[in-house]
């Protein structure tokens, strides 16, 4: 029982850190510019796709993610200046009914061009250690340290950073950060850009474990929904955090239902969440 | 324009639409008749969350919850209760609805804006989940399958439905409702949570009890959204889980936003307009008609927040 229990955790923890870069995207997008982004989870799909097609062209792994987090962040920039710039100004909740329509056009564009069967990507590092009576892949551990990598450096651009510091000060106060001299439309593209990147780039690193289809968007957009309102949104540590402690808990709850099933435990996560502690479990102090 | 004459002109614009409905029936071929009869259910659920999302000002991502539960109820009464009784379905599917509507408006009242969105999506969800995994009672993902009731008046007729009078069925509960929800926004509780969707702070300020209000304003959606379902369950006997699936909810949203929020009529108009074009799409693009009709819902979102209807606002709410 013990074995099986720290299996579960290092699957839970793994997959806990692919979620918390889904959803620091998400949550970077929401603090910085009110924009739930229900597209998300479209632009993890596609960053997935992408990387298959420049995978099985040039056959490299790490040059696929790169392409694929690119190619994402340029159409992530492309549909924030063609939709959410008009909408700057005007009830935030209108960004959620835009960034449907376009997660709508996307999803099916994805099922238009590469059809309903589930592509592969071929995991780059395909050893494995002995872990207890299982052979654990190498390659879950090395996608949760990839992610922590992107996510602290992330962080790291955020606090030193020139445009980083751009960009907070964008959320402070855009007004007066506008009146600093800073372009506030070109930081909330750059932001849009960014988080549409981290989105691809999980994509790719999760795709040899699921496999590629066109509403794989669909699960964790749900799930990066639920860990941002868990953490406190726009609360970028919290949503780390609340997407460990998710992903923990489904995977112990997957030793006991079947992993259909175990999405309910973070359903109630969420719902203790919502009673208790309304703005999130991971803020300081509530608003 | 004075007060009685644009009461009038409602009035007879009302009915001018309402005999047109009735005969369209009789003069429409099958495929267009069920075309106007599905056009009227998600017309009513379409108005079940207009209550929400252009009155009360809050967007529901889980209507799709209400309409399924209210199919599965609908599917227990028919199933289970000898011989089939169509208005104990009603009263199956009303309950089903109305139970998750109080349990998901107790939790998700308490969140303003986008977390009310997604905390209705979750719930949905939820749902989805127990439906789609309970294969021995919801019979899983295949749903359920059921006779269709005869019109009964007890003790009096009982009938079966002919397409044609299942329409007119359709058509007077659609109409009934909109009656009633129309009345319910014009009374003062439909002002304050009119009042809520302007200005919530002020409206608590003036000590109204918000949460209460708002409450009350889902389970009210919850229950005409449970209404629909059990119209369609009837329609097409069957329940399935594809229903409780929250890209239904997020069709319930577009056709609001089509149609013009906060005007009860325009949500019915919106789904006409939805479902046409989804119609006219699919002969070209086939399964893939969302490409074409999402870039229209985000153009309309960007450029025509009103919807189709929106300008009749002030008019319809007269």
């Amino acid at each position: 029982m013990a074995e099986q229990l720290l299996i579960q955790l290092l699957i839970g923890l793994s997959s806990g850190m692919i979620l918390a870069l889904v959803a620091s995207g998400l949550t970077l997008i929401f603090g910085i510019m009110d924009v739930v982004n229900f597209a998300h989870g479209e632009l993890f799909m596609l960053g997935a796709y992408v990387g298959t097609t420049v995978l099985v062209a040039t056959g490299s792994f790490w040059l696929a993610l790169l392409v694929a987090s690119v190619t994402i962040a340029l159409l992530g920039a492309g549909l924030h200046i063609t939709t959410l710039r008009p909408l700057l100004g005007r009830d935030p909740l209108t960004t959620i009914l835009a960034t449907f329509g376009l997660s709508l056009v996307l999803q099916n564009y994805a099922l238009w061009q590469y059809g309903p069967v589930a592509r592969k990507i071929q995991e780059p590092i395909t050893s494995q250690f002995q872990f207890f009576h299982i052979q654990f892949p190498w390659y879950r551990i090395v996608i949760a340290l990839l992610s922590a990598a992107i996510i602290g450096a992330l962080w790291l651009f955020l606090k030193y950073g020139k445009y980083g510091i751009w960009i907070r000060a964008t959320t402070q106060d855009r007004i007066m950060a506008s009146a600093m001299g800073i372009p506030v439309p070109l930081v909330h593209t750059a932001v849009f850009a960014i988080g549409s990147a981290m989105a691809a780039a999980s994509g790719v690193l999760f795709g040899p474990l699921v496999g590629v289809n066109h509403a794989m968007g669909l699960d964790w957009i749900l799930k990066a929904f639920i860990v941002v309102v868990v953490g406190g949104m726009g609360n970028l540590a919290g949503s780390i955090l609340a997407s460990l402690l998710v992903s923990l808990l489904e995977a112990f709850a997957s030793l006991w239902v079947s992993p259909a099933q175990a999405v309910i435990v973070s359903f109630v996560v969420l719902i203790l969440t919502l009673l208790f502690r309304p703005t999130g479990l991971f803020v300081p102090t509530p608003k | 324009m004075t007060a009685p004459r644009a009461a009038t002109a409602y009035w007879i614009g009302f009915g001018a639409v309402l005999a047109l409905l009735i005969a369209a029936p009789l003069v429409l071929p099958e495929f267009w008749r069920r075309f106007v009869t599905e056009i009227l259910i998600w017309g009513l659920l379409a108005m079940s969350s207009d209550i929400l999302i252009g009155y009360t000002g809050m967007i529901s991502f889980g209507h799709s919850a209400f309409f399924g539960l209210g199919m599965y109820g609908a599917a227990a009464a028919l199933l289970t209760v000898r011989p089939p009784n169509l208005w104990l379905a009603l009263l199956y599917g009303l309950i089903g609805a109305g139970v998750i509507a109080a349990f998901v408006a107790y939790f998700a009242t308490r969140l303003r804006d986008i977390y009310f969105a997604i905390t209705t999506l979750v719930f949905s969800q939820i749902f989805y989940v127990i439906i789609f995994t309970w294969t021995e009672v919801t019979g899983g993902e295949n749903g359920l399958t059921f006779r269709q009731p005869p019109f009964s008046v007890p003790a009096v007729l009982s009938v079966p439905f002919t397409p044609v009078t299942l329409h007119w069925f359709v058509l007077a509960v659609v109409a009934l409702s909109y009656l009633i929800l129309r009345r319910v926004t014009q009374s003062p509780f439909g002002m304050v949570l009119q009042s809520i969707r302007e200005n919530e702070p002020r409206t608590r300020a003036i000590g109204y009890h918000v949460e209460r209000y708002k409450i009350v304003a889902v389970m009210l959606s919850g229950l005409f959204a449970g209404l629909a379902g059990v119209l369609y369950a009837l329609q097409n006997k069957f329940a399935a889980p594809d229903f409780v699936f929250f890209l239904v909810s997020g069709e319930v949203v577009i056709f609001n936003v089509m149609g013009g929020m906060g005007t009860l009529v325009g949500p019915v108009a919106g789904a006409a307009f939805f479902l046409l074009l989804r119609e006219v799409f699919s002969r070209f693009f086939t399964e893939y008609y969302l490409i074409p009709v999402g870039v229209i819902f985000t153009l309309m979102v960007v450029f025509m927040p009103q919807g189709l209807l929106g300008f009749l606002r002030r008019r319809l709410n007269q």
